[in-house]
């Protein structure tokens, strides 16, 4: 969720046409927008809450007009902007251990320094919700509650039991996670109710999840032009920006129309059969959170040897999972339909994150991929937890190479560059030795359309 | 009991806090030496689980509590990385070297991520056992959650009930809950000796008494108590100068036992959260209608606190003070296991709330896997001092 500007890689890399849409240049005024709104908030009256990428209940507080803060971007945009180390040493001076979540680290250190961000103040929130989605979500809510007596809402969303969890839309354990769900909306509106002192309007949110439905409408046949081969975006790179704007603007008129223009101009890129790289080699999936102090470095390493990240899972959990077809609001009845579609997207995107190895395999077909890089996040035991026993499986039952490094979602200190670069071009050489692709004019596909994405 | 000696009465608590610590040691019963009555072992993860209903379907429940100090990891460093708590890690190394082949299933908790993961472990690399993260809320203060829980519970009953082959009834449920009930009642009076007379008891002692559970069915474990209290109560030990202290950082991974010794020879610990989770329901579950609705509303309604569960009711500052005052201690040890995120971000909570309402503590990083305890005993012994200077 960057908006830094992604340099193109290679010389061949087409330009974007004159007047054609640029999503960074476009995804970094809204950045810019939204952060001038936060400043605002208070001025225009608007009531504030604290919401996580994951789990969340945006739709709700939409209809209640609320501002939104998202932390976890707060957070990165520290690192992003190359002074989260100050934040983080403030944290840990503070009594935080280096083994805590640097994004929570960061978000201390910015209530140490009375809110004061490099994009601005961030106004104090009138309720945060939390989820069980990442149980770090919890811990920070409590910090909140503790430090700054921000009240929270925990929303519990019942994950994905087991292996082979096969619970489909309707089915009688998707209605049992669905009516808890509905139950703790209810609970969540009555005590925006209280806050803001408005009624809840079912209209309002009704008008919000259909604008979410577009969204991710355009959100899907963006995720599916990847399947393309050469793959017109990294999903590491120009994702971050794409992925900043669902969160950020979900259910907003100014995220339906960045959506709606992103999908445009990638789709006349496909037809022009152009990719991210000027020749694409390899076909890789990135799997775990980004390093936001280096991740325009990180994915120079890969593309200097014609390494595209087709997808990641990134992509996919921190916007909650809607990725897929079914998620669409029934907008005729829009509270029974926001449980519904909320308790199947915290299981296929989030929570499934646990039984990583069933989505991978799956991903690894869909988007035709030569490799998986596992970043792993010492700080993030979410992603990272059962990523070596994943890769290891992984390995032994598809045979697919992969490779994994180490660094942080924002912590400079634990980005070690010739440690990851030897690594990065030793997994180029073992591809190359398998059988990978040579070096062609045009990459190494051309324009071949893998998956549906109509 | 009259009849016996002190000598005599010592020498049978010692052999039972004996064959507790051989509990403690003792890999999980394999078919063929499993306790009449059962057909099946259920490994469950710290903190909390619902005992009674494997209890009832006949598999015995196993607390999984990793390796501790003895346990040479040969296989995990390649299915987790070395930033992860030594419990987990330990607990996939005794699932890849096969003292854990036995279990019939292993069911873990959202208490954590990386517990979260260790279903997707078990499910990866032992598909033959029933591999289940029991989803327990993180919010049970929405109406609503007793229903959501009951729901769990009666899912996992189907899973077990599949497992052991037979479905189990009503009935067998309430009788296990008036199993449970009496070990509850039993546990409380430990810890009540702990508590008002902590001379004749001490941490180590009580830990070991409580943790014979994880390893025994409870009717058995309730025999042991019953054997034991009497011969606790009957001690004739004399009150030494030490500070009163509550313990806490133990509700999932375990400190070594030889730490909790360290402890003891500093310090009277009046109150703790080591294994929590066996007493986490704190009063007796309702013994009559629906069973497993009656385990549901305690797990929401009758039950502790732990850093790893939410609960708008019970601030994680507010269940220390509740401990420290209803103990009547004098300061706190706080403690956290290495690399526990939820651990190190209430030990800093913590901390600073003691710094407010000027309460004397000790902060302490532990890891299940350490051998060295000078540098602690030498910590813990200053810290006794200051305190007993402080109050004298």
């Amino acid at each position: 969720m960057t908006t830094e500007t992604p340099a193109k890689p290679g010389a061949a890399a087409a330009a974007d046409a004159p007047g054609e849409f640029n999503a960074h240049l476009e995804g970094q005024q809204l950045f810019k927008a939204w952060y001038s709104g936060l400043e605002q908030a208070r001025a225009r009256g608007q009531n504030v809450a604290n919401v996580f990428v994951m789990g969340n209940a945006v739709e709700i507080l939409r209809a209640f007009d609320f501002q939104l803060v998202f932390p976890e971007i707060n957070s990165l945009q520290t690192g992003v902007r190359k002074v989260s180390e100050e934040y983080l040493r403030d944290s840990e001076d503070y009594g935080y251990s280096p083994d805590v979540c640097s994004y929570v680290k960061a978000d201390v250190g910015l209530i140490l320094r009375e809110q004061k961000h490099p994009s601005g103040t961030i106004p104090k929130a009138d309720i945060a919700i939390t989820s069980n989605m990442c149980s770090t979500f919890i811990k920070w809510g409590e910090i909140w509650e503790r430090m700054l007596k921000t009240p929270t809402f925990t929303l519990d969303l019942p994950g994905q039991r087991s292996a082979n969890w096969q619970v489909r839309q309707g089915d009688a354990q998707h209605m049992a996670d669905t009516k808890w769900v509905e139950a703790q909306f209810r609970d969540l509106i009555s005590r925006c109710e209280k806050i803001t002192g408005k009624r809840f309007d079912m209209d309002r949110l009704a008008e919000v999840e259909d604008r979410v439905n577009r969204m991710v409408a355009h959100w899907n046949n963006v995720m599916a032009f990847n399947r393309t081969c050469p793959a017109p975006y990294n999903a590491m790179l120009d994702g971050l920006t794409y992925i900043g704007i669902m969160n950020v603007y979900r259910g907003t008129d100014e995220g339906v129309e960045f959506m709606r223009r992103l999908e445009e101009s990638l789709r006349a890129k496909v037809a022009r059969g152009e990719g991210r790289v000027a020749e694409e080699r390899f076909r890789l999936l990135f799997s775990g959170t980004p390093c936001y102090v280096s991740m325009r470095r990180l994915v120079e390493l890969f593309e200097s040897w014609g390494g595209v990240f087709a997808y990641s899972d990134y992509l996919t959990f921190a916007a909650g999972g809607m990725d897929a077809a079914e998620m669409v609001y029934d907008t005729s009845r829009p509270l029974e339909s926001l449980a519904e579609i909320t308790a199947m997207a915290a299981q296929r995107g989030l929570s499934n994150q646990f039984f990583a190895h069933e989505r991978l395999a799956q991903q690894i077909k869909d988007y035709d991929v030569d490799g998986i890089v596992f970043h792993g996040i010492k700080s993030c035991r979410f992603v990272s937890s059962g990523m070596a026993d994943t890769r290891n499986y992984l390995n032994q039952r598809l045979n697919i190479p992969s490779l994994y490094i180490e660094s942080d979602l924002i912590d400079p200190r634990y980005w070690s560059d010739a440690q990851i670069k030897n690594r990065v071009d030793a997994f180029f050489e073992s591809l190359q030795q398998r059988g990978g692709t040579p070096p062609a004019p045009g990459g190494k596909h051309s324009s071949t359309p893998i998956g549906s994405h109509s | 009991m009259t009849h016996q000696s002190q000598a005599e009465r010592e020498a049978q608590l010692g052999a039972i806090l004996e064959r507790c610590n051989d509990l403690r040691l003792s890999p999980v019963p394999k078919e063929g030496s499993l306790p009449e009555g059962y057909t099946g072992t259920l490994g469950h993860f710290p903190v909390y689980f619902p005992e009674e209903i494997a209890h009832a379907c006949g598999l015995l429940p196993v607390n999984i509590l990793g390796g501790g100090n003895k346990l040479e990891m040969k296989h995990a460093d390649a299915h987790m990385g070395s930033f992860i708590c030594s419990i987990c890690r330990s607990t996939a190394e005794m699932g890849l070297n096969g003292s854990l082949s036995g279990l019939t299933g292993f069911v873990t908790h959202p208490i954590c991520d990386a517990a979260k993961h260790l279903g997707g472990i078990w499910a990866r690399n032992f598909p033959e056992q029933l591999a289940q993260i029991l989803y327990l809320p993180q919010n049970p203060n929405t109406p609503g959650a007793v229903s959501y829980v009951a729901a769990e519970y009666q899912r996992l009953r189907g899973e077990f009930e599949k497992k052991a082959g037979h479905t189990v009834d009503d009935a067998a449920l309430s009788r296990s809950i008036r199993i449970y009930n009496r070990n509850r009642q039993l546990l409380r009076e430990l810890y009540a000796i702990r508590r008002d007379e902590p001379w004749k008891l001490s941490c180590t002692e009580g830990y070991l008494l409580l943790r014979a559970r994880t390893r025994i069915p409870c009717e058995e474990h309730n025999a042991l108590l019953e054997a034991a209290l009497p011969l606790i109560r009957a001690r004739d030990r004399a009150a030494q100068d030490k500070p009163r202290v509550v313990f806490v950082g133990g509700f999932c991974e375990q400190p070594p036992l030889e730490m909790l010794e360290a402890i003891d020879d500093a310090c009277y610990v009046v109150e703790d959260d080591l294994l929590i989770g066996l007493r986490w329901i704190t009063s007796d579950v309702p013994e009559t209608g629906d069973p497993i609705r009656a385990l549901a509303e305690s797990f929401v309604d009758r039950s502790a606190a732990s850093p790893v569960q939410h609960d708008e009711r019970k601030s994680k500052e507010g269940y220390l003070m509740e401990m420290i005052e209803s103990s009547r201690a004098e300061a706190a040890i706080v403690t956290a296991a290495k690399f526990c995120e939820p651990g190190l971000d209430e030990q800093v909570a913590w901390s600073k709330h003691l710094d407010e309402v000027g309460i004397q503590y000790l902060v302490l990083e532990f890891e299940e896997k350490m051998t060295s305890f000078e540098q602690m005993a030498m910590q813990l012994e200053t810290f006794a001092e200051s305190l007993l200077f402080s109050i004298a």
